[in-house]
C-alpha cells in the first residue's frame, strides 16, 4: 500500500479551532452546500420517513394478529404494505445508506473539502422530501395497492388511478435523485482523493460506494423507463403491457427487476463498507483482505447486473433462461462469502471494544448469513417454484434488508454519531437499544421461515387458522422491535442536545475523518489532511518505517 | 482560507465557487458525461422494450399498421448527424478564443435542429396512425417523442449558451464549459437517434 509519507504531526490537523460553526439547527433546513448538513438531512429525513414505515408495518402485524381481516379494510390492507414497501426501500434505506452515509463520509475519506457538485447534490436532497411527502399523501385519496413492485396488468386496471400515478410520479423523482446523487459520487471518488492516495489507499467504505454509484447508473434508469411505459399505459391509453391490447406484462417485470435487484446491492453494498470500516477499528486488527474485500464489491456489482429475472421464475420464464439465471445467482454467494470471511478473520483474535457499534456489526453478519443462505436456497429454481410468494419470501428479504442493511446503519450511526454531532451515545440505552432489536427481529421474522414453508401466501389480510399462533409469535415481535426504536430516537436525540461531549477520535480510528474535529469545521480542514497511516494499519507501530524499506501489497 | 492554493490553481479553470473556494480542477465534463452513460441507460432500457415487443410478437408490425414514410426521416437523419459535425467546430473555435465563430456555428447548429423538430412535427401530422392505435404506433411515438423532447432540450442549451455568449468574458479560450456541454448532449442526442432511426425505420 503505498503512503504519503508526510511528516507533519498529526496533531496539528486538529488544534481548537474559532471558525466553527455552532451548531445552528436552522442550517440543517435551508438548502445548504456543505455536504455534512447535506449528509446528515439525508439521515434525518430518511429515519422519519422510517418511522413512518415501521407505523405501517404495525398495523399490518397488528391486522395479522388473528386470521380474519378485522382490523382494517382488506383494500386498505394492501395500500398499508404497497406504502411500507415503498417507503423503507426508497425513502429510508437507498437514501440513508448512499445520500446520508456517503455524502458524510466520503469526502472525509478522501480528503476533500467536500463533493465534486455540491450544488447538484442539495438538488438531488431536495428532491426527496416533496417526493415523499405526495407518496404518503396518497393515502387520502386511495394508495396504490399493487405491492411495491407496481406489476401490470393490476397497476393499469386498478381503481386507483390517482394513487397509482402519484405512485409513479413519486418513483420517478427518487430515481432522478438518486442518479444525481451516483454522478456526484463516482466523479468525487474518482478525481477527488487527495494527492498521494491511490485508489488502494481509500476506506473500503468508498470502494463500495464506487460500486453502488456504478448500479445506480447504470440501472436506475431502466426503471425510470418502465415507469414511464406504465405511466402511458395507466394516464393516455397505450397498452404496453396490457395484454388485451397486444402488450406485453412480462416485459414490465423485466424492466422493473432489472432495475429492482440491483437495488438490494445498493441497499446492502454500502451497509459492506460501514461493517468493513466499523470491524477494524472496535477490533483493533487490519482489516482481513483488503483487496479481496475491494474487488469483491465490483464483482457483485457487475453479477447483480445480471440475475434479475431470478425473481420471474414463475412468470413462464424458459427453462433456458432460468438455468442461466439461477447460475449467476448463485455466483453472487462467492464474492459475499469472501466479504463474510474476510470479516470472521478480522474479528478473529481482535481486541474486541464490544460496545454499540460493534454489536450492531455483529448483529449484522449474523442476520445477514441468515439472509444470504435463504437467498441462496430461493435462487435455486425448483426451491423458488415451491416458495414463490409465500412468507418465506418475506423472511428471506427481511433478513437481508432489516437484518442486513438497517442493523448497518444503526452500526454505523453509533460509530459516527460522535463524529457528527460532536457528543458521544449513551452507551447503556445502546446496548438496551441493541437487545430489543435482535430478540424482536427474530422473534418477529425468524417464524416467517416456517410459514412460508407452510405456504402462507404474502399479501394477504386473511389467511387459514392453521397459521394462527406463529402469527401471534411474529406479531408479539414486530411489536418488540417498534418499541425498540425509542430507546434509540431518545438516547439520539437527547445525546445530541446534551450529551457528553466526545474527541476527535473516541474510537481511535486510523481514517481520515478522525482526524479533523468533531463534528468538522466547514470545509473539513484547517490546511491540507495528513495521510501518515494506511486506514487500516492498527498495531502496526513500524508499518511507516515498513513503508520506506518495500512496497508490499495491500 | 487558502489563497496559496486557488493562486497555484490560477492556469487550471476553476469553478465557480459555491461554497468558499473549490480548489480541482473543473470536473463537469467528466460529470456530464456520466450522467449521459445513465441517460443513455434509459433509452437502452426503452430500445429493449421495442426489441422485446418484436421478438415475442407473431407479426411485426402487427397486421393493418400503415407503411411508414422514410424519405422524410432519411433526410431528416442526415440533417441532424451534420449538424452534429456543425456544432463540432464551434468547438474548436472556442479553443482558439474565437466566440463570433462559435456564435455563427450555434446558429447553424440550432436552424438545423430546429428544421429536424419541425419535420418530426410534420411527420407525426401526416402519419395514419395515433398514439393508441397498435403496439407498434404507442412505441413508435414513445420512442420518437422521447427522443425529440431531448432534441428539444439541446436545442434550448444551445440557445442558452448563445445568448450567454454576449456577456462580456462568459466563455474564453481556457473557459467554455457551457460551449462544450451544449455540444457533447448534441452529440449524444444525434447518436440516440442514429440508432432509434435503424430500429424504427429499417430494421
Amino acid at each position: 500500500m503505498t503512503q504519503v509519507i508526510a511528516q507533519a504531526p498529526r496533531a496539528e490537523s486538529f488544534e481548537p479551532d474559532q471558525n466553527s460553526p455552532k451548531s445552528n439547527w436552522r442550517e440543517y433546513f435551508s438548502f445548504s452546500l456543505d455536504h455534512k448538513v447535506i449528509g446528515i438531512q439525508y439521515l434525518v429525513t430518511t429515519f422519519f420517513f422510517y418511522l413512518i414505515g415501521g407505523a405501517l408495518a404495525s398495523v399490518i402485524r397488528a391486522e395479522l394478529a388473528t386470521p380474519d381481516s378485522d382490523l382494517v379494510a382488506p383494500e386498505l390492507y394492501n395500500g398499508l404494505f404497497t406504502i411500507h414497501g415503498t417507503v423503507m426501500i426508497f425513502l429510508w434505506i437507498v437514501p440513508a445508506v448512499t445520500g446520508g452515509f456517503g455524502n458524510y463520509l466520503i469526502p472525509l475519506m478522501i480528503g476533500a473539502r467536500d463533493m465534486a457538485f455540491p450544488k447538484l447534490n442539495a438538488i438531488a436532497f431536495w428532491m426527496i422530501p416533496p417526493a415523499g411527502v405526495l407518496l404518503i399523501s396518497s393515502f387520502f385519496y386511495g394508495p396504490s395497492s399493487t405491492g411495491w413492485t407496481a406489476y401490470p396488468p393490476l397497476s393499469i386496471l386498478t381503481d386507483q388511478h390517482v394513487g397509482q400515478a402519484v405512485w409513479i410520479a413519486s418513483i420517478i423523482i427518487l430515481g432522478t435523485s438518486s442518479i444525481l446523487g451516483a454522478v456526484n459520487f463516482l466523479v468525487t471518488i474518482l478525481a477527488m482523493r487527495m494527492p498521494g492516495m491511490g485508489m488502494f489507499d481509500m476506506p473500503l467504505f468508498c470502494w463500495s460506494m464506487l460500486s453502488t454509484s456504478g448500479l445506480v447508473l447504470i440501472a436506475t434508469p431502466v426503471l425510470a423507463g418502465a415507469m414511464i411505459l406504465l405511466g402511458f399505459d395507466l394516464l393516455a391509453g397505450t397498452a404496453f403491457f396490457n395484454p388485451t391490447g397486444g402488450g406485453n406484462p412480462v416485459v414490465y417485470q423485466h424492466l422493473f427487476w432489472f432495475y429492482s435487484h440491483p437495488a438490494v446491492y445498493v441497499m446492502i453494498l454500502p451497509v459492506f463498507g460501514i461493517i468493513s470500516e466499523i470491524l477494524p477499528v472496535h477490533s483493533r486488527k487490519p482489516i482481513f483482505g483488503y483487496k479481496a474485500i475491494a474487488y469483491s464489491s465490483i464483482i457483485i456489482c457487475v453479477l447483480g447486473l445480471v440475475v434479475w429475472a431470478h425473481h420471474m421464475f414463475t412468470s413462464g420464464t424458459p427453462n433456458w433462461l432460468r438455468i442461466f439465471f439461477m447460475i449467476a445467482t448463485l455466483l453472487v454467494a462467492v464474492p459475499t462469502g469472501i466479504k463474510v470471511f474476510s470479516w470472521l478473520a478480522t474479528l478473529w483474535g481482535g481486541k474486541l471494544r464490544l460496545e454499540s457499534p460493534l454489536l450492531f456489526a455483529m448483529g449484522f453478519i449474523s442476520m445477514f448469513v441468515v439472509g444470504g443462505l435463504s437467498g441462496v436456497m430461493l435462487g435455486s429454481v425448483p426451491v423458488d417454484i415451491h416458495l414463490h410468494d409465500t412468507y418465506f419470501i418475506v423472511a428471506h428479504f427481511h433478513y437481508v434488508l432489516f437484518g442486513g442493511s438497517v442493523f448497518g446503519i444503526y452500526a454505523g450511526i453509533y460509530h459516527w454519531f460522535p463524529k457528527m454531532t460532536g457528543k458521544m451515545l449513551n452507551e447503556f440505552w445502546g446496548k438496551v437499544h441493541f437487545f430489543l432489536t435482535f430478540v424482536g427481529f427474530n422473534l418477529c421474522f425468524l417464524p416467517m421461515h416456517l410459514l412460508g414453508l407452510q405456504g402462507m401466501p404474502r399479501r394477504v389480510s386473511q389467511y387459514d387458522p392453521q397459521f394462527a399462533s406463529i402469527n401471534v409469535i411474529c406479531t408479539i415481535g414486530a411489536f418488540l422491535l417498534a418499541i425498540s426504536t425509542f430507546p434509540f430516537l431518545f438516547n439520539a436525540i437527547f445525546s445530541w442536545i446534551k450529551g457528553e461531549k466526545a474527541t476527535d477520535n473516541p474510537w481511535n480510528g486510523l481514517t481520515l475523518e478522525w482526524t479533523t474535529s468533531s463534528p468538522p469545521i466547514v470545509e473539513n480542514w484547517h490546511g491540507d489532511p495528513v495521510l501518515t497511516t494506511g486506514p487500516y494499519d492498527y498495531g502496526m507501530e513500524y508499518a511507516h518505517e515498513a513503508d520506506l524499506l518495500a512496497e508490499p501489497s495491500a | 482560507m487558502q489563497s496559496a492554493i486557488t493562486d497555484s490553481n490560477q492556469n487550471l479553470v476553476i469553478t465557480e465557487a459555491a461554497h468558499g473556494h473549490q480548489d480541482h480542477p473543473d470536473l463537469r465534463v467528466f460529470g456530464l458525461i456520466i450522467f449521459l452513460c445513465s441517460e443513455g441507460m434509459l433509452f437502452l432500457g426503452l430500445f429493449a422494450a421495442y426489441l422485446t415487443f418484436r421478438a415475442v410478437s407473431t407479426e411485426w408490425p402487427p397486421a393493418g399498421t400503415p407503411e411508414l414514410e422514410v424519405m422524410l426521416p432519411a433526410v431528416n437523419t442526415v440533417i441532424l448527424l451534420s449538424s452534429s459535425f456543425v456544432i463540432h467546430q464551434a468547438d474548436h473555435a472556442i479553443k482558439k478564443d474565437d466566440i463570433k465563430a462559435v456564435r455563427w456555428w450555434f446558429l447553424l447548429t440550432f436552424i438545423m435542429g430546429a428544421t429536424f423538430l419541425a419535420g418530426q412535427v410534420y411527420e407525426y401530422q401526416h402519419l395514419e396512425f395515433g398514439l393508441t392505435s397498435n403496439l407498434f404506433a404507442s412505441t413508435f411515438y414513445v420512442l420518437t417523442g422521447f427522443h425529440g423532447f431531448h432534441v428539444f432540450v439541446g436545442l434550448t442549451l444551445i440557445a442558452i449558451m448563445g445568448i450567454k455568449s454576449f456577456q462580456e468574458g462568459a466563455f474564453l479560450g481556457g473557459k467554455h464549459y457551457g460551449i462544450e456541454a451544449a455540444s457533447i448532449y448534441w452529440h449524444f442526442v444525434d447518436i440516440i437517434w442514429v440508432v432509434l432511426f435503424l430500429m424504427l425505420y429499417i430494421l
